[in-house]
């Protein structure tokens, strides 16, 4: 039967649809690249071989290095709790856990600044002790963990939620200890939103911008990320060096996309697996 | 090994899952745990087994109290309902997994490891399919498979949830009567929990029927067959005709029938309820010694049997079911006036059996 | 832990694995928090009132909301298109296009910021066609939207897409056979089914944009009263020093996010309902 709308319908609608992402996807995505080799391959390795440049992906690697794994091992904690037991206050955990994303990621460095900042009583103690949080290294790394802390979990909570527990209760009836059912039985189904979850965090990570800039302190060499330097060349006019930059992370957004898209394939394929099996199972009862 | 359960409760919130059940499973025998959904049997199973604890009340393996071991240190097989494979592993690490996971001291070499877990595929008959994944096997082998896993442990006690309960028709007829085989050949105490009457009447030595957290009836199949304890049991067992009536001085009377008890039967008189099941009934043109009479309504012939529904003046259809031959021999014809004779009833007054 | 435990499970490491959620979640996100309360505590109604009403602060609300507001709008509209042609219709290289859909999320915002300002500044790929239409893009509250509208364009797409994808085929076929035309049925049978993940999505879209800082600077043109937006306010009183009055800004759009936040909660609570009833 005829559900779908006429042919030159269809085609008006998906010309549109294509024109508007156009326009506004690929035709930004093309500038990034399109600007920073703009005055040819010299200039461009040039503005990334330059020292703070260097500094600024050195800092902005250093940074996700540290913040990935924390919200990897606190995702996981926070799956296992929430995925795999009934106690109270379950759901506002929940909620508490996705707020770092409804908030600005200006307030979010804000508050660090009023938290860790000189006027604050740790900030005090902290300077007291010769301790630099606020415009410094630790400053970032805070900021970038607090912006991409719901990422692991929130990909982790509904896929274990969804699996169940029998096959962690089948392991410890087999005499398997809680570790040996972690690692060996939940770890393995869980992989592939896990890596999902790590991909995001990484990609959010890097090209942190409004968080990182509050609490960075701009110091050139010392606490720029990739994006702050971007925006000090920018400023400064330098197009070509600020693009080639850009590029690098527009590159680290691309490769993102593209694991994800892999592993929402095999994500996919898992589900219609399981899919599957039920409806065998049911065609089974029927 | 025995188990022995002693006074079991367990609630979930509100909702009474078991009330003080008490139940002992001989060693070696093959129990089935019977009753509808949401009767607490699989809770039951699951208590034993140690994935639940109860809330109050003892469960014993061969008299020592296991009530607050972990389930890992009670030794037990556990086949799921749903058969809990573990999807990223192949069938042969799915059934050398309990052993594999031992402490270095005391887990197998890995070749004997290998040698036990293809000899327990070769008992399933299954050993082809040692490298596949669970997602490429059939309901009936992956039913097979979890329970070869769970015997790779050299478990004291089997317990089966809903072993067959997602299975088509003809794979679990042929399950049955092979895990009856294997019982026999193992004797290994088990206890399963199924909702199927004709599963649990078929497989096991003794059944016990369950109904809202509650032990209705424990007994040999047979015995639960033909003398069910209790008006529930006996609905559970299968189709059932109701004829509400009087107990008076040995008789059971209904409207104007009566239909002598055997001397069991008190000299009291009181309410009660006889059930008789369509084929325990029989047709008569005759109105001596029936317990009602009617219209015969409608006749399906199936196979080698008759059912014959007979409808009693303002009152609810009674099914019959009569063999061919005695079909033939009445020669009944739709519309004709019949008398009803039951040859066995269980007559309950209240709750008690009469 | 068995006061918070519900019921027994035999999996073990509730303990352990509550324990250190709640630890990193009460170091990270709840003690920034209880910062700014802790500041915000210290303001005073008046003081808290004076800085808001000041007319750049409030200017740069009502840009960053009307602006959000604006984007979310278009948003809805177009992202229901993107998500209807996906779903629906097929054409080459629509696999490619869906991934793209998530460029927003993956592209640091300071490149979109970056690359939009170029293509909509006077001269550039863009900008050049409309400048002389008379439209101004760059440095104008337009392009704010443009940014906007960029940074928030999955968030509609990708609530719509499965929700689309499960309506059931039989639906429009049971409404074509009792005579419905194709207007009909979208209006009646489809939207309907598709609204509460079309608001959601538009209200996510609108949170997200509001925040938003990074995309929005570089083509914003910051200029006092017309294109500054609130969280460039926060660094800019920050920068001055005037801890208490970034406070107070902060305060008024983390109100507003948690308002969001509680409306998408209840729109998804009521869906759930609805669904349940069914």
């Amino acid at each position: 039967m005829q559900t779908t709308e006429s042919r030159p319908v269809r085609f008006a609608l998906t010309a549109l649809t294509l024109a508007f992402l156009g326009v506004f996807l690929v035709v930004p995505l093309a500038a990034v690249f399109w600007e920073a080799l703009s005055k040819g391959w010299d200039l461009y390795a040039a503005a990334l071989v330059e020292y703070e440049a260097w500094q600024a992906i050195k800092l902005t690697l250093i940074a996700a290095a540290i913040a990935v794994p924390l919200n990897l091992v606190f995702g996981v904690a926070a799956a296992w709790a929430i995925a795999r037991f009934d106690f109270r206050g379950k759901s506002l955990l929940t909620t508490l856990i996705d707020l770092p994303f409804s908030v600005s990621p200006v307030v979010a460095g804000l508050m660090y600044v009023l938290l860790f900042g000189v006027n604050s009583a740790i900030g005090g103690w902290l300077a007291a002790h010769d301790i630099q949080i606020i415009f410094a290294v630790p400053g970032i790394v805070l900021a970038t963990v607090f912006v991409t802390f719901p990422f692991v979990a929130r990909e982790l909570i509904p896929l274990m939620q969804a699996q169940g527990q029998e096959e962690e209760q089948a392991a410890l009836v087999l005499g398997a200890s809680g570790w040996q059912t972690f690692w060996r039985v939940t770890l393995p189904n869980v992989k592939w939103g896990l890596l999902y979850g790590v991909i995001l965090t990484n990609a959010r990570a890097m090209g942190e911008f409004g968080a990182v800039s509050v609490v960075s302190g701009h110091i050139r060499g010392e606490t720029n990320t990739i994006p702050l330097h971007v925006e000090i060349l920018y400023n400064e006019y330098n197009f070509v060096g600020a693009f080639a930059c850009a590029s690098i992370l527009a590159l680290l957004a691309l490769v993102t996309l593209a694991v994800k898209t892999y592993v929402e394939w095999r994500i996919e394929r898992q589900h219609t697996a399981s899919l599957i099996r039920t409806q065998q199972a049911r065609e089974a009862l029927a | 090994m025995s188990i022995e359960i002693r006074n079991i409760e367990k609630r979930f919130g509100n909702f009474t899952a078991l009330d003080k059940v008490s139940l002992t499973v001989e060693s070696g025998e093959l129990l089935a745990l019977l009753g509808p959904s949401g009767c607490g049997k699989t809770t039951l199973l699951r208590i034993i087994a140690g994935l639940e604890q109860p809330d109050a009340g003892q469960v014993l393996f061969e008299g020592r109290d296991a009530t607050h071991q972990h389930v890992a240190e009670r030794q037990v097989g556990f086949v799921f309902q749903h058969y809990a494979l573990f999807r990223h592993m192949t069938v042969f690490d799915n059934v050398a997994f309990g052993l594999t996971v031992r402490p270095r001291k005391v887990r197998p070499e890995a070749a004997e490891i290998r040698e036990r877990v293809m000899q327990l595929l070769k008992m399933v008959q299954l050993d082809w399919l040692a490298d596949a994944y669970p997602a490429q096997l059939s309901g009936g082998q992956r039913q097979r498979i979890a329970l070869a896993r769970s015997l790779a442990v050299e478990p004291r006690v089997l317990l089966l949830d809903e072993p067959f309960g997602a299975l088509d028709a003809k794979v679990r007829k042929d399950l049955r009567r092979w895990l009856r085989k294997l019982h026999d050949d193992m004797h290994i105490t088990s206890v399963f929990v199924t909702h199927d009457q004709e599963e649990a009447l078929e497989v096991s030595d003794r059944v016990v029927v369950m109904d809202h957290g509650h032990i209705e009836q424990v007994g040999r199949p047979d015995d639960i067959y033909e003398q069910p304890a209790t008006p529930f049991v006996t609905r559970f067992l299968g189709d059932v005709n109701l004829f509400h009536g009087r107990v008076e001085d040995g008789r059971f009377t209904h409207g104007d029938f009566a239909h002598a008890l055997d001397d069991r039967a008190g000299a009291g008189t009181d309410t009660a309820v006889a059930y008789v099941r369509p084929h325990d009934l029989d047709l008569a043109r005759a109105r001596d010694g029936a317990l009602a009479c009617g219209t015969v309504e409608h006749i399906h012939a199936v196979g080698p049997l008759v059912r014959v529904e007979v409808v009693p003046a303002g009152g609810d259809a009674i099914e019959v079911v009569l063999g061919k031959e005695r079909f033939r021999e009445l020669a009944l014809v739709p519309g004709e006036q019949v008398y009803v004779t039951a040859r066995k009833l269980a007559v309950f007054s209240g709750d008690y059996a009469i | 832990m068995n006061l918070i435990a519900k019921r027994y499970s035999v999996l073990p490491g509730f303990g352990l694995s509550l324990g250190y959620a709640l630890f990193w979640l009460g170091l990270i996100v709840l003690l920034p928090f209880a910062a700014l309360a802790l500041t915000a505590s210290t303001l005073g109604w008046t003081a808290f009132i004076e800085q808001v009403s000041a007319p750049r602060v409030l200017a740069s609300l009502q840009l960053s909301f009307g602006a959000a507001l604006i984007a979310a709008a278009v948003n809805a509209l177009m992202g229901f298109l993107v998500a209807w042609v996906l779903v629906r219709y097929t054409f080459p290289g629509k696999r490619f296009v869906d991934a793209l859909i998530d460029l927003p999320f993956a592209l640091p915002t300071a490149v979109a910021g970056i690359a939009l300002t170029t293509i909509y500044a006077p001269n550039g790929w863009l900008g050049r066609y409309l400048e002389p239409l008379g439209v101004k893009v760059a440095f104008t509250p337009l392009g704010i939207v443009v940014a906007l509208i960029f940074v928030s364009l999955p968030f509609v797409v990708r609530t719509v897409q499965p929700v689309l994808e499960d309506l059931e085929k039989e639906l429009e076929e049971a409404a074509t056979c009792l005579g419905a035309d194709r207007w009909q049925i979208f209006r009646r049978v489809i939207f309907p089914a598709v609204l509460p993940a079309l608001l959601t999505g538009s209200a996510m879209a609108f949170a997200r944009a509001t925040g938003e800082f990074g995309s929005v600077i570089f083509i914003a043109g910051n200029i006092p009263l017309v294109s500054e937006i609130a969280p460039l306010i926060i660094i800019s009183k920050l920068e001055q020093f005037d801890v208490a009055g970034a406070t107070a800004v902060a305060v008024v759009m983390l109100a507003l996010s948690f308002f969001v936040l509680f409306l998408i909660n209840l729109l998804q609570w009521w869906t759930a309902r609805r669904h349940g009833m069914k």
